[in-house]
């Protein structure tokens, strides 16, 4: 009764969980390319996308995809074979399980008549395919625990998978093994099946049951007499064999009973078969209704990620249906760290050890507040430099077992997340090529925004700048900004001090001479800054637009007469800017 | 050529994402030339892009870099402008400085790296120029261009400073203009052959960017070249991708179309155009042949 309602209560939560994960697919917004549809409307978009490839050539495609990335998953076994067979295993392993074993009333007692757990080859299929799973998990413990891959971060929702399959697993064991040795099981048996009644003979079978399969009981003791050995035969072959192969096929279970021999009777008299069915059957009903909501609702996610991507074109498909498949990537994502392993950027997490900079975990912290909203200052500064910090390589892309296409995902969400708040310092930097290049996808209106407001940010550091009028102070001088400069620059360090305004770097600034009148654009022009870091006016070195419009060509330093490493001294003054605005150090 | 060349190729981040046929190419004509190339899964981005914002961490992408390459013994093989700028500026700076050597190399030990110095990097024009050398080349060119004219893109990065990048004289310079001219067509004059792109401010101030743009090819066209021919992914993006826009735009009405050097090669040593991904260019090239 209790398992039954306990059973349909799981079931229950499971398809509610799992009909509002999958609404969330429709509902929920990330980034800007979800911005402009309507629930219904992504609704009716994924069904009408759905329809056009079952009826038409794509199909195959579906039907490759499936079978290669799904069901193989030969996408795990390009980058790494242990993880492939880890995962292989738990999945093949747990999914037989299921269909033979849990469901075996359903499945595999309607495919042959003569099903009984107990016999064989199910007996040792159900050991057999406990071993898979369970070595699937020794290789997992071991690879998120003792061989560190790098950069893989194990969280609790990763704990939480392994462990719960673990109890499933391991309790199932336990249970088969104390069943093996229980007396009371025994005795029970022989009640509801043997039409045995005969004390003496029940012994007898008994006898044998204690010497071939693994009972334990208080009532024998010792050598069974070779005497009785035919009579116990018998009597096995005629009640019990029909239904009982031997329990040595049980690989895992019977191990388990030889090894609880001393303390089976007491196990048994404390109803441990009770207490462990219990847990067995609890587990797998938590694991059950808890699958939506944890990382094992990659169990459903990833294929339907993995399908819809091997079909999916940027530019072709419909843009409520990108938008739809992104928020349903988040859930598809199984926390394997393949795409942190492979990041061009990973590099700068080791150094500044901002998480969100990889990919794995910046796709957690997606999924954890997929639409950005009301996040704290600190944090919403943490995942703006972890999603410009992106050189766009695609790596992430390529190697993602589940097929999310991040590329996709980043450009949408960074364009969205930088729009925010006070943008980040990184927008001045190189970082921002990708962006110039896909601007024609982007909403003209606001585009500069996020680098005004950081050029901005800095200049309004700058009082000098502010008040051209202000008499310029010499004295003191500021030793400190002078010092800095001077130590980052490695050699000559203080080559600024040899210039003597010839110009020459101006005259050959390409970015100079782009403009008719440079000052009134540029601010200060090279010789000028460099002037002003001789005199420690750090205001017009920092504040002068120059600096941000450097191409980082190098002719000002190629073509000083005097040595100056105009250039290099430009990287080093920006580097301070940013690090004096945006460091609250 | 008796000897086998072996190099780690250095890819960097946007070749292998928006310009796979540089990637095709060079390694199609590298195959054809005998050299020997190994793969690094391991690397990771150059650091140029850091730069502006972290002198230090822009130093440390480097030298994992060329730790990984050090560590299997390799010399690098750069197809980037920027990736061997930065490349060789990080070297030279931990070569001069033992404090960032020191700092650096403790980071790098946690993955049980650490950077020597013992071994070169070099740009593939270098390589193509220096260590293959002219008359193998020669050999190698069957069909030649004829009537094409190029004008050559130098790329800042690869030149400038030149006391640290040691890539040809920053001022006139040569090895470019030699390897077009083997391939049979003309390598032209013009005034602007060594300024910038445009690429290293677009996205931050896209009119500055795709105005330096706009005047190199502007000068390169009146100076009579068909083609602008680069050795570089971010000058090729540049004047392909960001030129098409510019043409969209509006910005510019006249177009020269840009070329790889590494497909101009391969068609002038008969690699076929599928393979040196021609019809991949923004721009339509598909119309240059060269003959027997």
């Amino acid at each position: 009764m209790l398992f039954t309602v306990l059973l349909y209560i799981s079931i229950f939560v499971f398809f509610l969980g799992l009909s509002y994960k999958v609404s969330t697919w429709f509902s929920q917004k990330i980034g800007i390319a979800s911005k402009n549809f309507t629930t219904s409307e992504r609704i009716s978009a994924a069904a009408k996308g759905i329809l056009r490839v079952i009826f038409s050539h794509k199909i195959l495609i579906l039907v490759k995809a499936f079978i290669l990335d799904v069901v193989l998953q030969k996408r795990i076994l390009k980058e790494d074979f242990l993880r492939w067979l880890m995962h292989m295993l738990i999945f093949t392993g747990f999914m037989l399980l299921l269909l033979m074993h849990a469901f075996d009333s359903f499945i595999t007692a309607s495919f042959f008549e003569e099903y009984y757990s107990t016999l064989n080859p199910f007996l040792f299929l159900r050991n057999f395919f406990g071993i898979m799973v369970l070595t699937g998990l020794i290789i997992a413990v071991y690879r998120r625990f003792i061989l560190k891959v790098p950069r893989l971060k194990t969280s609790p929702m990763d704990c939480y998978a392994i462990i719960i399959l673990g109890v499933i697993m391991i309790s199932g064991i336990l249970l088969e093994g104390m069943k093996i040795t229980s007396y009371t099981e025994f005795q029970n048996m022989v009640e509801n099946y043997s039409a045995l009644d005969d004390e003496k003979e029940i012994l007898s079978l008994e006898k044998l049951w204690v010497k071939d399969f693994g009972l334990i009981s208080p009532n024998v003791k010792g050598e069974i007499a070779s005497d009785i050995i035919s009579l116990s035969k018998e009597l096995h072959n005629m009640h019990c064999a029909e239904c009982h192969s031997s329990t040595k096929w049980a690989v895992m279970g019977y191990p388990v009973a030889r090894f609880l021999k001393p303390i089976a009777l007491t196990l048994d008299r404390l109803g441990c078969v009770n207490v462990f069915w219990y847990i067995h059957f609890l587990a797998c009903f938590i694991g059950l209704a808890y699958l939506p909501f944890s990382k094992m609702f990659h169990l459903i996610a990833s294929p339907v990620s993995i399908l819809a991507n091997a079909v999916m074109d940027k530019d072709k498909s419909h843009p409520a249906n990108i938008a739809t498949r992104q928020v349903m990537e988040l859930d598809a994502c199984t926390h394997c760290g393949t795409c942190s392993l492979t990041c061009s950027v990973a590099p700068a997490f080791d150094k500044t050890g901002n998480l969100n900079i990889l990919p794995s975990e910046k796709l957690a912290f997606l999924k954890t507040c997929a639409s950005g909203k009301n996040l704290k200052e600190n944090k919403l500064k943490a995942i703006q430099e972890g999603i410009y910090l992106c050189t766009n390589c695609d790596r992430c892309t390529v190697v993602c077992p589940v097929g999310i296409n991040l590329r996709e995902l980043w450009f949408n969400v960074r364009e969205d997340l930088i729009q925010k708040g006070n943008s980040t310092p990184l927008v001045l930097s190189p970082f921002s090529f990708y962006r110039g290049l896909n601007q024609q996808k982007l909403d003209s209106n606001n585009y500069s925004n996020p680098i005004s407001i950081i050029q901005d940010a800095i200049a309004d550091k700058c009082e000098l700048m502010k008040n051209p009028d202000e008499v310029i102070s010499l004295t003191p001088v500021n030793k400190e900004f002078k010092a800095k400069v001077e130590l980052a620059c490695v050699d000559p360090a203080t080559t600024y001090s040899y210039c003597f305004s010839c110009q020459n770097c101006s005259t050959v600034c390409p970015v100079v001479g782009n403009y008719e009148n440079p000052q009134e654009a540029l601010g200060l022009l090279p010789h000028q800054i460099m002037r002003s870091v001789g005199l420690g006016l750090k205001d017009l070195a920092f504040g002068s637009k120059m600096l941000w419009s450097c191409v980082t060509c190098y002719q000002c330093q190629e073509h000083c007469p005097q040595g100056v490493k105009v250039t290099d001294i430009l990287y080093e003054l920006k580097n301070l800017a940013i690090k004096e605005t945006f460091n609250n150090e | 050529m008796n000897k086998k060349i072996k190099y780690a190729l250095f890819l960097g981040c946007n070749i292998p994402a928006r310009v796979q046929q540089y990637e095709t190419s060079a390694r199609s004509v590298l195959a054809e030339l005998g050299v020997d190339i190994e793969d690094i899964k391991e690397f990771n981005c150059c650091g140029y892009p850091l730069r502006n914002s972290d002198f230090k961490t822009f130093v440390l992408f480097s030298a994992r870099n060329l730790a990984l390459a050090e560590k299997l013994g390799l010399n690098m093989i750069i197809l980037c402008k920027c990736c061997y700028g930065s490349l060789k500026m990080a070297e030279h700076h931990i070569k001069q400085d033992s404090h960032l050597r020191d700092e650096i190399n403790e980071i790098l030990a946690k993955e049980n790296l650490e950077y020597k110095g013992n071994f070169e990097i070099k740009h593939f024009l270098s390589v193509l120029y220096s260590d293959i050398g002219i008359n193998t080349l020669k050999e190698k060119i069957t069909m030649r261009f004829k009537d094409i004219k190029i004008a050559t893109h130098y790329g800042c990065h690869a030149l400038r400073p030149s006391n640290i990048m040691q890539f040809d004289n920053p001022v006139s310079p040569v090895i470019f203009d030699r390897l077009v001219e083997l391939t049979g067509a003309k390598s032209i004059d013009w005034a602007l052959k060594l300024e910038c792109c445009g690429a290293p401010l677009l996205g931050i101030n896209d009119d500055l960017s795709m105005n330096l743009t706009k005047n190199k090819l502007t000068d390169g066209k009146q100076s009579g070249a068909d083609y602008i021919c680069t050795a570089c992914p971010w000058c090729h993006l540049q004047f392909d991708s960001v030129q098409k826009m510019m043409i969209e735009q509006q910005r510019i009405n006249n177009h020269l179309p840009a070329i790889l050097f590494s497909q101009l090669l391969g068609l002038a040593m008969g690699i076929d155009k599928r393979t040196l991904g021609i019809n991949m260019n923004q721009i339509d090239i598909v119309e240059l042949k060269s003959e027997e």
